[in-house]
């Protein structure tokens, strides 16, 4: 890359030059066709020159490895797009090389010099030497070509630490000099959407799995840019063939649910996929030769990689599909199918029965001694764990009366309010933008969940740290619902890094007969932002309860650190 | 696996006597192949590798003898024959071949020409998990002059009202014209829960239906039930809100409305409320989401009875049960689906569908026409707007307009058709005028 390189590489070519002349004058004889193994009388001489060789080639072999070892650092820092552009230059002199290898002199000369000019330094010494000198062909050839290979394994190697350390470069600012390699996990590819080595990647996993690829839809704000958005005319349905032959019916089905909104909210989310796995055991069979533990984890993975084309997958559903996959593996070999198959059904009825329904009842006992008479609780959207506290507490006869604050363009809090004066709960009903007056009424705020992150942090339906900021610059105790199963390792400090777009046409309504928004596409400076998750930091929430009892925010960790115990 | 296509061609195209006397409805030609190719070709195109064609003995012949069904098709086309006494509807042919189905069924009928997004009306399926989903599309004014039609007519007032919600995809009301003797009444219950109908008219339908298994079950056992279309869509639509499906069921009601109720209805629900699951309920109430708003009541107002229909705006889809739809579908096709060679050149319009092995002599004039396999045409025949089948043979100076030529039809020498539906085999004597005239014997 700089003179500096440039410089020891013409040394070493000067070296070399030398050392083939001094020989060469007593190998003009050697020529022609296979220059690999010459005929038996030279073969002494030749190894004489090779260890020669071999030990000028380790001096530049170790001058170029620090070099290389800089070059890396650099690229750690650098864009991701050179390392793999880099391994691909150095690939190709590889390929060439063996090819060089087989045919006569001249034509090999132009093959080796004809490898790329521009291909970076480490390569270039390969073939400056063979160019200049004629008769030292063959030497000179075996050279280049023991030089390419070791670049080519060199290479390979560089790419696979650069692959890793593209990845690890956004997650940490500094890579260590040394040979240790971080452990880093990687970046999960949904959040990697501007980058198209990802997107490449994500497009091949698909086709090898048969499941067609969704396009995104529309300009997408800069900040956002990196995360998918999809449209819901589009449905994923359009490209596959009607009797769905390669992802189980029951998928399709819930994949349309999925991205129609049909079934939305965390946990029934997470019910209907387990109601979907359980009809896809139903009706698996294992095929010969196989294993019921590692082929039904393989047979899962393209439908939950549909599933997420569909609608990216929520906190609960990755545990319930770990759970799944966990189960599933610890079957023992010598189990029956039938016996294995039922019992993986009862696991299921049993996660839900105890991760959902007797967590709600639970957490709904905790929160009731929460409620007193005469409160006056504020809830934002719809959340069935705070909806199923609140009926729950009204059927003990507390006495308090419900506001119900809700956001466009969803507008679940309607649903909410259905449902809590169905049950005859006295509610107020006002948008998101009226909360800071109505604030001064309110006595306690119930906040329902998305997941729980391992930093204490809340992500919920976008509008919710809105809620609890308010309700902190208000003293208003903020109390969030969750149950452990929500609980997941990631850390975020901001709604930007994971948040899910939803489709932008859904923001565009029709007042008057107007729709002013419906050419937003036209107008080049407009962008249509549809969040549907934000991040709420522990410090505005005071309470969680959890069907384990009532935590502080920041005891999340010790949850998750007892629970993989348990585990 | 997901569906099962039910092809049925055993219809007898009562509606065009006239083409249908010596071939059967599903073996017409519509640019040169044979109509239940269209239905077969979109099961093709949408992925189906399996279909049940339920036909009888003779179009079965046909079908194996006929080139473009042997070739084109590369599905696995299992027949199942029936009597051709024409004693059985859609509905009893469901019901004979109920053995067969092990999954959800798509039905679709021989004589649809579309090119529907099939998705849309499977995807209102799956999603809602409905009971039925339909095919509509808006009805296009045939342009056509149709031979023996006394100028522009007005269909007999047979017209179709179907009610839908505001969403323009659930299926409310369903009433053919003829059941309907004062007005049309529509129930409170109706009302209550969709105050919004919207009633139209103006639909064709094409006959492509989404059925559950249960639905097939229940055939089974109500053999009053004959014709789809006819009786099963109107009784399934109107059950939807039936007091018997919604609301809280216990056990002693069912046993009370079994004496009032007729089995059927109890039969029905029976089917329907077995498949929904604890869980699935479980999923409905944590989801927050209703199909509907304004009133108390859950999503889909709690009836597991769904209907749907997709209603098409744009593209084609036609229904060939009538000689002017037989002749509109022969200008479409030509446009759309895959011409045949043309050889010759001899001034033959780019719009006109030539079949195999004919022989157009010069100085012909071919527009806007289809013309069948192994035909001959003569010299100095001018052929606009027609369809000509197959074997025919057109006599010099001929000049035919707008007409229909059944197969093996001889046209004499300088004959003047316009308008005119020559049926099979027929010979027209030379210099003969016709005009507006359907002539089915010799």
């Amino acid at each position: 890359m700089s003179l500096c390189e440039m410089t020891h590489q013409c040394k070493a070519a000067l070296c070399m030059l030398l050392m083939n002349l001094t020989i060469s004058n007593t190998r003009l004889q050697v020529t022609n066709s296979s220059c690999n193994f010459p005929d038996g009388p030279e073969k002494t001489g030749d190894i004489e020159r090779i260890k020669n060789e071999g030990k000028e080639l380790t001096k530049e072999e170790k001058q170029r490895l620090r070099k290389e070892k800089k070059q890396q650092k650099k690229n750690k820092e650098k864009k991701d797009e050179k390392a793999p552009l880099e391994s691909e230059k150095e690939k190709k002199p590889a390929s060439s090389s063996p090819a060089s290898q087989a045919t006569a002199q001249p034509p090999t000369q132009k093959a080796s010099s004809g490898v790329p000019a521009p291909a970076p330094v480490p390569v270039a010494a390969s073939e400056a030497p063979s160019p200049v000198d004629k008769p030292a062909k063959s030497k000179a050839e075996l050279k280049a070509e023991r030089r390419a290979r070791q670049e080519a394994e060199r290479a390979s190697k560089q790419s696979k630490k650069g692959e890793v350390g593209q990845q690890a470069a956004p997650s940490k600012a500094k890579a260590p000099p040394s040979e240790l390699q971080p452990v880093v996990k990687r970046l999960p590819e949904h959040i990697q959407v501007d980058n198209p080595e990802v997107l490449k990647k994500l497009a091949k996993k698909l086709e090898r799995q048969q499941i067609p690829l969704r396009s995104d839809y529309g300009y997408k704000v800069s900040l956002f840019s990196h995360l998918h958005q999809y449209s819901r005319k589009a449905p994923l349905t359009q490209q596959l063939s009607i009797p769905s032959s390669v992802i189980h019916p029951a998928i399709v089905q819930l994949g349309l649910q999925y991205s129609q909104g049909i079934v939305a909210g965390s946990n029934a989310r997470s019910v209907a996929l387990l109601h979907a796995f359980k009809q896809i055991i139903r009706d698996y069979t294992t095929p010969p030769n196989e294993e019921l533990s590692r082929d039904l984890v393989n047979k899962l993975k393209p439908y939950i990689s549909f599933l997420n084309q569909c609608r990216p997958l929520s906190a609960s559903m990755g545990n319930a599909i770990k759970y799944i996959k966990k189960e599933i593996s610890n079957i023992p070999s010598q189990c029956k199918e039938e016996e294995a198959k039922s019992k993986l059904q009862d696991c299921i009825d049993c996660y839900i029965n105890e991760k959902i329904i007797l967590a709600a009842k639970a957490i709904a006992k905790y929160a009731i001694e929460k409620i007193s008479d005469g409160d006056v609780i504020l809830v934002y959207g719809c959340s069935s764990l705070v909806n199923h506290i609140l009926c729950e507490a009204f059927e003990k006869n507390r006495k308090f009366r419900v506001i119900v604050v809700d956001s466009r363009p969803r507008l679940e809090g309607r649903e909410a309010l259905r449902r809590l004066v169905q049950r005859g709960i006295s509610c107020t009903y006002v948008l998101i933008s009226a909360v800071s007056y109505i604030l001064p009424e309110v006595s306690k705020v119930f906040l329902g969940a998305h997941a729980l992150l391992a930093n204490g942090y809340v992500m919920s339906r976008v509008g919710t740290s809105q809620i609890a900021l308010v309700a902190k610059a208000f003293n208003v105790p903020v109390l969030v619902c969750c149950e452990t199963y929500k609980f997941c390792e990631r850390v975020q400090t901001d709604s930007f890094v994971s948040n899910e777009l939803d489709d932008p046409d859904d923001l565009i309504v029709t007042r008057k007969g107007k729709t002013h928004l419906e050419h937003w596409q036209d107008v080049s400076s407009l962008g249509l932002l549809n969040l549907v998750y934000d991040v709420t930091p522990p410090d505005f929430v005071d309470l969680v309860i959890t069907d384990l009892g009532m935590i502080p925010c920041t005891s999340v960790p010790v949850v998750l650190r007892v629970k993989n115990v348990d585990q | 696996m997901e569906f099962q296509a039910v092809l049925m061609a055993a219809g007898g195209g009562s509606r065009m006597t006239d083409l249908t006397y010596n071939t059967p409805k599903a073996m017409l030609p519509v640019g040169n192949k044979p109509l239940m190719w269209y239905p077969l070709n979109l099961l093709e195109r949408v992925g189906f590798e399996e279909v049940i064609v339920i036909t009888t003995k003779e179009v079965q012949k046909m079908m194996s003898a006929d080139p473009k069904i042997k070739q084109d098709v590369k599905m696995k086309l299992e027949v199942v024959c029936i009597q051709e006494d024409g004693d059985m509807g859609t509905a009893d042919a469901l019901r004979h071949i109920q053995p067969k189905i092990k999954t959800d069924i798509l039905v679709v009928s021989c004589d649809l020409i579309t090119d529907a997004a099939l998705h849309e009306v499977v995807d209102l399926f799956r999603a809602h998990n409905a009971t039925l989903a339909m095919l509509m599309s808006k009805a296009h004014e045939f342009t056509e002059t149709v031979p023996g039609q006394k100028g522009k007519k007005k269909t007999a007032e047979q017209r179709d009202f179907v009610g839908v919600d505001e969403s323009g995809k659930r299926l409310l009301f369903m009433a053919n014209e003829a059941d309907l003797e004062e007005g049309l009444s529509i129930r409170k219950s109706i009302l209550r829960k969709h105050p919004r109908v919207h009633i139209k008219t103006g639909l064709v339908d094409a006959h492509l239906y989404c059925l559950k298994k249960s639905v097939v079950d229940f055939l089974t056992d109500n053999k009053s039930i004959s014709s789809i279309r006819g009786e099963l869509v109107p009784y399934l639509v109107r059950k939807q809100f039936s007091k018997t499906i919604n609301g809280q069921k216990t056990k002693d009601d069912v046993e009370d409305q079994n004496q009032k109720k007729s089995d059927s209805s109890t039969n029905l629900e029976l089917h329907i409320s077995s498949r929904d699951e604890p869980l699935l309920q479980l999923a409905q109430e944590r989801s927050c989401w209703n199909d509907h708003r304004g009133d108390m009541s859950e999503a889909y107002h709690g009836g597991k009875l769904r209907c749907y229909v997709h209603i098409m705006d744009q593209g084609l889809c036609y229904r060939v049960n009538t000689l002017a739809a037989y002749i509109e579908a022969n200008r479409l096709v030509s446009g759309t689906y895959d011409v045949l060679n043309v050889f010759y050149c001899i001034n033959i319009g780019s719009d006109s569908i030539i079949g195999a092995s004919c022989q157009v002599a010069e100085k012909t004039s071919i527009k806007r026409s289809t013309i069948g396999n192994s035909t001959t045409v003569k010299e100095k025949v001018k052929v606009t707007n027609s369809i000509i089948m197959h074997g025919v043979t057109i006599e010099e100076g001929c000049n035919i307009q707008g007409s229909v030529i059944c197969s093996n039809a001889i046209i004499g020498r300088g004959a003047d058709l316009k308008y005119c539906l020559v049926g099979n085999g027929q010979r027209i004597e030379p210099e003969g005028e016709a005009h507006n005239i359907i002539g089915n014997d010799a």
